[in-house]
């Protein structure tokens, strides 16, 4: 009996501790949630005590990046780590424009095709200087078949670049050379308008020669790795979490405000927006995450959203060689019946733009599109047109195939609704893994699927070229126009940049005439951040640069 | 005995061979390679990076050098992850998918045979009941879900535990509890079904007539006796539960071996598929093995000796 009272006693002691330590956690809890929910009343109150916030910066990596070296990096989060720890001779600044980072200035010959760099006097993290031998060795490193830098094909603009890396040419041919320590000459193979543009892009920037060539695997670590860009990496955990540092030895340092930028690498998304509604982070969703598909009406309605535009196109690529999309009338109908709009508003939720060209809107050709959205009376005349050319009275059944996705689904059955209605045509869907689907869309086995596309640097040429070659590792839809050809080999060589443009929106006009692929919507951007954080900068290209951010 | 653990020795060693053996052909013949990717790169960069990995030799020689690496332990680099290679993965993720597997499993046995026994103890009372409650939510809710809603009242509504990362102790609780709760549940019900089965045999009852304690009865009598079963069920379960579970994992922002299992898949990261699959099956078979030397030790009946019966 003593002993049932003493074990009464004991576990009414361990729970009252415990629902104390529940009330504690309660309330412990509660000032850190509330900046996260009420921001917007906090922050103007703050705001006359003046007390300097911490600079710190908290966000979700999503995953552990691949590398941290810019030679190989081929995704946008090792993309993201690369361009806050590195700076090349340009960097986009907040008017989506390059200007003059790691090179201190630069001359352009008259056939634009020698730039002279002058090198800033400026030191990498370890302290070494940044010469022009770094950079000329970064680039010939990236063009070395040894390496097997997946985007080597980005160095093709230089003089050789791509035959040194089909191994045609020797390294040393390469048109990139340190005159001396501080002068880099680049010879590059045609005139270039967006070169200046393309050197903000990762693999033209520098790489500390020694450091690379003393160890291997320099780039997998914090302790090893070395970059000029605003911030150093302090540690990084791998999968778990990397913390970047201000790096003193910036040559720009007076403008990096943040002391701090602690990632976490989360990969689930409903919990990422969890950890931000709760406080623990400054921002979730894109562009190294996405926010939960249905936790967008939500966060819509309660206007935390942020949305913006990026150099991105989703299509759906016909097989030009299969009936009956080889006839381009066909293909129009099918193109002008769907509501782009309606699948936006309805479906998407978060702002994208219909897409009635290829090219989007940051480098536009043609503001006003080639063709109207939803137009159902030309579509149905195109339809009836186009079968009595394939002289049939019916159309088969076709099949629309997307890799298994939520949201490419989503959209499918939209279109394959809007197909069965406005003219009358069975549509089967279908859906397979995702390198199942890249292989049967590359060797042609489909009738109509979808891709996306997002540029690499703000030119339309970035998504003009894919249909330049009927067997073009990224064309699929197997259409080629002998004039288009033409038009883009023109527009390579011509120096005058409004010619050029002339040229490459009578090119898009071509594609679009023949339509082997029918655009629907430029892709958007979305995210939450806390309102304090301020100057975090979203290039129009999908990337992110910390560079001048900072906490209010 | 020591003949006994030969045979089955060499009998790891063909099946894990076997194992490997399949899973590099099938791995080979899913369409689609490490380098398929939505931005196709030029032939010249696809063929340098072939060369680079050795996926150019004929596949007789990926084949055997694979088997060499499997020998000397060393998996190679991975492809998707280019600062890595396959045994620093492991080295990594492991520890922590051990550290968090086997406090689940802690949980895992001791809470399942509490409630199993209880619930046997109790037949068909209301502990019964409500012990079974508990068994077959934990086994019909599924992980993710029991996990989401951790997440919300423990951290966001109440704030005692943080909702994810890997960073302390109390980062640990939550995903324990998530991912214990299914073989809890399993091992509670294996439990209480051999333990009424048991408790209703004629030695217990000679037990009770000798006037013995309930206490020394189900301890000391009941309770090896319907742990076979449980223990036959622990081989896969410690193996499957050590090596990482994807979904917990991934919701928590677990930095463990769980994920690579499906997204080495997903990336055709050969490397890292053969070097994780080879590492669960070890792991596997070691398991079993343990579990059936583990028989004797329960059951001094069961006997682990092959002398030429059969």
């Amino acid at each position: 009996m003593k002993k049932n009272i003493f074990a009464l006693v004991s576990s009414v002691a361990v729970l009252g501790t415990a629902l104390a330590g529940c009330g504690g956690g309660q309330e412990a809890a509660k000032p850190a949630e509330q900046p996260a929910g009420n921001t917007q009343t906090q922050a103007p109150a703050a705001a006359p005590a003046a007390e300097k916030k911490p600079q710190v910066l908290r966000m979700n990596l999503h995953s552990e990046p691949p590398t941290a070296d810019p030679g190989i990096a081929e995704d946008t989060t090792s993309g993201a780590v690369i361009l806050a720890t590195f700076d090349g001779l340009t960097r986009i600044g907040g008017d989506e424009k390059p200007h003059e980072a790691a090179a201190e200035s630069y001359t352009v010959s008259d056939d634009q095709l020698t730039y002279t760099f002058k090198i800033r006097d400026h030191k990498w993290s370890n302290g070494d200087p940044v010469t022009a031998k770094d950079f000329e060795y970064a680039w010939k490193r990236a063009l070395d078949p040894k390496t097997a830098s997946n985007y080597a094909y980005q160095l093709y603009y230089v003089k050789n670049g791509e035959k040194a890396n089909k191994g045609e040419a020797k390294l040393d041919d390469v048109g990139v050379k340190a005159l001396d320590d501080k002068t880099l000459e680049v010879k590059l193979e045609n005139p270039t308008p967006f070169f200046l543009e393309l050197l903000a892009f990762r693999t033209y920037f520098p790489v500390n020669q020694k450091v690379v060539e003393g160890n291997e695997k320099w780039a997998g670590e914090a302790a090893t790795h070395v970059g000029n860009g605003p911030f150093k990496m302090e540690s990084w955990e791998h999968k778990s979490k990397m913390v970047l540092v201000k790096n003193d030895n910036y040559w720009d340092k007076d403008n990096v405000k943040l002391d701090k930028i602690e990632f976490s690498m989360v990969e689930d998304e409903n919990t990422e927006l969890s950890m931000f509604e709760n406080g623990e982070l400054d921002w979730a969703g894109a562009p190294m995450s996405a926010l939960p598909t249905d936790a967008i009406p939500a966060l819509k309605e309660q206007n935390k959203i942020t949305t913006k535009p990026i150099a991105g196109t989703y299509w759906y690529k016909f097989n030009t060689e299969k009936p009956p999309f080889n006839n381009v009338k066909i293909r129009k109908a099918f193109a002008f019946s769907i509501d782009r709009q309606g699948l936006i508003d309805n479906i998407l939720q978060t702002g994208q733009i219909p897409a009635t060209g290829a090219v989007p809107p940051s480098m536009v050709l043609n503001p006003n599109g080639y063709f109207k959205d939803n137009d159902q009376a030309e579509a149905k005349k195109m339809l009836e047109e186009g079968m009595k050319e394939l002289g049939i009275s019916k159309l088969p059944a076709i099949t629309l195939s997307y890799n298994t996705s939520e949201a490419h689904k989503k959209i499918a059955e939209a279109i394959q609704d809007q197909w069965k209605k406005n003219l009358g045509v069975d549509v089967k869907l279908e859906n397979k893994e995702w390198k199942v689907y890249l292989e049967d869309l590359h060797n042609g086995n489909f009738q109509v699927g979808r891709m996306g596309w997002l540029g690499d640097f703000n030119d339309p040429i970035n998504f003009l070229e894919l249909y330049k070659d009927k067997m073009g590792g990224n064309n699929d839809t197997r259409w080629e126009n002998p004039k288009y050809k033409e038009l883009l080999n023109q527009s390579a060589l011509e120096s005058d940049l409004d010619k050029r443009k002339q040229i490459l929106a009578d090119a898009e006009q071509v594609l679009m005439d023949d339509m082997p692929i029918m655009p629907i919507y430029f892709y958007t951007q979305s995210w939450v951040q806390n309102p304090s954080v301020k100057g975090v900068q979203m290039t129009g290209l999908g990337d992110v640069d910390w560079k001048g951010a900072y906490i209010e | 005995m020591i003949r006994y653990l030969g045979k089955r020795i060499i009998f790891m060693l063909i099946s894990l061979f076997l194992i490997v053996t399949a899973t590099f052909f099938i791995m080979k013949a899913v369409p689609g390679g490490p380098f398929t990717s939505e931005k196709n790169v030029p032939d010249e960069i696809k063929a340098a990076l072939e060369a680079k990995y050795k996926l150019n030799l004929p596949m007789h020689e990926q084949y055997f050098n694979y088997l060499k690496g499997v020998v000397t332990w060393d998996l190679g680099p991975s492809f998707t992850e280019k600062s890595s290679t396959v045994n620093e993965m492991i080295s990594r993720g492991f520890p922590v998918s051990a550290h968090l597997g086997a406090q689940a499993l802690l949980l895992a046995i001791f809470g399942g045979i509490i409630l199993g026994v209880i619930a046997a103890l109790k037949h068909n009372k209301w502990q019964d009941y409500s012990a079974m409650v508990i068994a077959v939510l934990g086994l019909s809710v599924p992980g993710f879900i029991l996990a989401s809603f951790y997440q919300y009242f423990f951290s966001i509504k109440w704030g005692l535990l943080p909702i994810a990362k890997w960073e302390g102790f109390e980062y640990t609780i939550l995903p324990s509890l998530a991912l214990a709760a299914s073989p809890m549940a399993f091992i509670a019900r294996l439990t209480r079904s051999n333990m009424i089965e048991v408790l209703g045999q004629d030695y217990i009852k000679t037990a009770r007539a000798k006037g013995l304690h309930t206490m020394t009865i189900t301890i000391k009598h009941a309770i090896r006796n319907a742990l076979l079963p449980v223990i036959t069920y622990l081989g896969p379960l410690i193996a499957n539960i050590l090596t990482g579970a994807f979904v917990i994992e991934r919701i928590f922002g677990v930095p463990g071996l769980g994920r690579e299992f499906v997204l080495s898949i997903t990336n055709r990261d050969y490397t890292v598929i053969m070097g994780t699959t080879v590492f669960y099956s070890i792991i596997l078979v070691v398991m079993i093995l343990i579990v059936d030397v583990a028989y004797t030790l329960v059951d001094p009946r069961i006997k682990l000796a092959d002398a030429g019966r059969e």
